[in-house]
């Protein structure tokens, strides 16, 4: 297989904040690379680099063999960007925005209006198209974004969180649109905090976490080394904890994880899911230990996480809220996104 | 569509100087077209430019000009045009910062500085359609004011200058905004700060009052402040007087300011 992008131990830091502490990691042509973390985790600082926005302080970046760092304007003519918000001009047409970008890209006017037309319907936007943009839909917006970076037609995509802010439904019509690109052959790395959404769209995962990268693998890789669906339950006696991992050991197909402040236990149950709620349910009751909240889900981002370095990943789950991260890692990992993100 | 070449696309990497020249003002007359069409759109866009100074010029004139004494040649609505002309092409510059923030945090200039454009397309673009701006604000300001009684006293060329000096101003005044926008980032700090600044420099200067009628420790300020300068500037030429001086004062000042802050606009575009 032939290599679209090679990144080779890429640093970075904003004054004292270490973004990037050397992040390496390929993609190989006509695949899709999902780049995993929470917020704050550098995946931003990632695209800015590889895009020619950022300089890295050291490392190396090749897209399709190109040298981003020594001819960033020849890199420039291979990529596409779709950032974290929809950059187009809401108060112009969706045609408008797809005309002007094709003539930055030096196509002349009639080429453009072609282009243009193209991308809308392909983008199922042809009804759309003549009014203002800021008429549209959250799903709409970013799907006339992707068009937008579509227009120069890249060999090498970039997706910065390509669904962030989208309601459910709106994020499964952008999934569809992906994948079809995939299938097209276009290469594509991009950035999500979502596990699901990475396991539905990508072919490699890789898990960063604080500017490093943790983990690599297929998405059935990463949820192996969570052990697939995961049982968790809070143990009402906190003093009971080792009885209750007693209990639950044999269904666990990883060391069951304990949280003692929190009383927690998670256990990674594989995919017999439902028969190992209902062991778990008997066998805690035959040895007297009282639980509460005991639930089965899917493996999410936090149980890669927890799985991997021990601690929850401190960013923003499903709701895009803050969630579970220690106070003091959670201070520490925003601040560092705001300044990525600037 | 990994194995489809760039086929319609220029593909030029070795840029000559001419390329360069040839995609730098295309790419910048686009981006300005762009711009104009949306300033078209907004409706509060067309209020600032063009309601609020008419807005000023009525409120100057009928309201607080008869409590003004001054003396010029056809009383205070002639002492008063080059003063709002400048304020308005100074005030126009809220478009640029705002413009340029706004696209920062949507992530169009991002996007723009991943594409194969010209890196000073995005700035001069601006420049251009806020030049363009600029001068329809200054024709419009012109035509209430010669409703409500403004004359140009000194002939057709000196006004015209007068006209131009206005513009070239605010021109300069919006490369200082469009570094605030670029160095802030966001929209609301962005017009905070541009009242912060531009409210003093424009209100405290000869616009609407002699400085003569202000406390002597603020006429320190007022008398040597360039917005004075150049709308006594701009009166002498509409109005007649020695006209030299200030001239070259007023030169100085707006290739100074223009000369500092579009280096500097374009090092932190650079950096956005």
């Amino acid at each position: 297989m032939e290599v679209a992008v090679e990144v080779r131990d890429l640093k970075k830091s904003f004054g004292a904040v270490e973004a990037l502490r050397g992040v390496s990691l390929s993609v190989e042509r006509g695949t899709v690379l999902g780049l995993l973390g929470p917020n704050g985790a550098g995946k931003t600082t990632v695209i800015k680099v590889l895009t020619t926005l950022l300089r890295p302080d050291s490392g190396s970046v090749f897209i399709e063999g190109c040298d981003v760092l020594a001819d960033p304007a020849k890199v420039r003519h291979l990529i596409g960007l779709a950032g974290q918000s929809a950059a187009i001009q809401e108060e112009l047409t969706g045609r408008e925005n797809l005309e002007i970008m094709g003539r930055l890209y030096h196509l002349n006017k009639s080429s453009s209006q072609t282009r243009a037309q193209e991308l809308l319907e392909r983008f199922d936007l042809v009804e759309a198209g003549d009014r203002p943009s800021k008429t549209y839909s959250g799903g709409m917006q970013r799907r006339l974004d992707l068009a937008a970076s579509l227009v120069g037609r890249p060999s090498v995509l970039f997706l910065d969180e390509p669904t962030t802010g989208l309601d459910p439904r709106a994020r499964i019509g952008m999934w569809g649109v992906i994948r079809d690109l995939v299938e097209e052959g276009t290469t594509l790395l991009l950035t999500t905090q979502y596990l699901e959404e990475a396991d539905v769209l990508a072919d490699q995962i890789v898990v960063i976490d604080q500017g490093r990268v943790i983990a690599t693998g297929t998405s059935g890789q990463l949820k192996d080394r969570v052990g697939g669906d995961v049982l968790e339950f809070t143990v009402v006696d906190p003093n009971r904890l080792e009885d209750a991992k007693r209990a639950v050991i044999d269904l666990s197909m990883t060391e069951p994880i304990l949280d003692p402040k929190s009383a927690k236990v998670s256990v990674g149950v594989g995919q017999y899911g439902t028969n190992a709620l209902a062991n778990a349910v008997r066998n805690l009751d035959s040895v007297g230990v009282e639980v509460e909240g005991l639930s089965l889900h899917r493996p999410s981002l936090d149980d890669v996480f927890l799985a991997i370095t021990g601690h929850a990943a401190s960013g923003a789950n499903e709701d895009g809220a803050i969630t579970r991260g220690r106070k003091g890692r959670r201070s520490t990992s925003k601040s560092r996104n705001e300044v990525v993100n600037d | 569509m990994t194995n489809q070449k760039v086929k319609d696309i220029p593909m030029v990497t070795e840029w000559t100087s001419l390329d360069k020249l040839r995609y730098g003002i295309g790419d910048a007359l686009i981006v300005s077209k762009r711009d104009l069409l949306v300033w078209l759109r907004v409706p509060a866009f067309i209020f600032f430019t063009i309601v609020q100074p008419v807005m000023f010029v009525l409120l100057f004139r009928y309201v607080f000009g008869g409590a003004i004494a001054v003396s010029v040649p056809g009383g205070y609505v002639d002492y008063l045009m080059p003063g709002i002309i400048a304020q308005s092409a100074a005030f126009a510059s809220f478009g640029t910062a705002i413009g340029l923030a706004r696209e920062i945090q949507l992530g169009v200039i991002d996007r723009f500085r991943s594409m194969p454009m010209a890196r000073s397309a995005v700035l001069l673009g601006r420049l251009i359609a806020d030049t363009i701006r600029l001068v329809v604000t200054v024709l419009v300001i012109l035509l209430v004011g010669y409703a409500v009684g403004f004359r140009f006293h000194n002939g057709v060329g000196p006004g015209i200058l007068m006209l131009l000096l206005g513009t070239i101003f605010g021109v300069a005044i919006c490369c200082v905004s469009a570094y605030c926008g670029l160095v802030f980032k966001n929209e609301e700090t962005v017009q905070s700060f541009g009242l912060a600044w531009l409210f003093p420099l424009t209100f405290v200067s000869s616009a609407f009052v002699p400085v003569g009628s202000m406390p002597g420790w603020l006429q320190v300020f007022a008398k040597h402040q360039p917005v004075t300068i150049v709308i006594n500037e701009m009166r002498a030429l509409a109005l007649g007087g020695p006209a030299v001086r200030g001239g070259i004062e007023s030169a100085l000042w707006l290739i100074a300011i223009i000369a500092v802050f579009i280096p500097l606009a374009v090092r932190s575009y650079r950096r956005v």
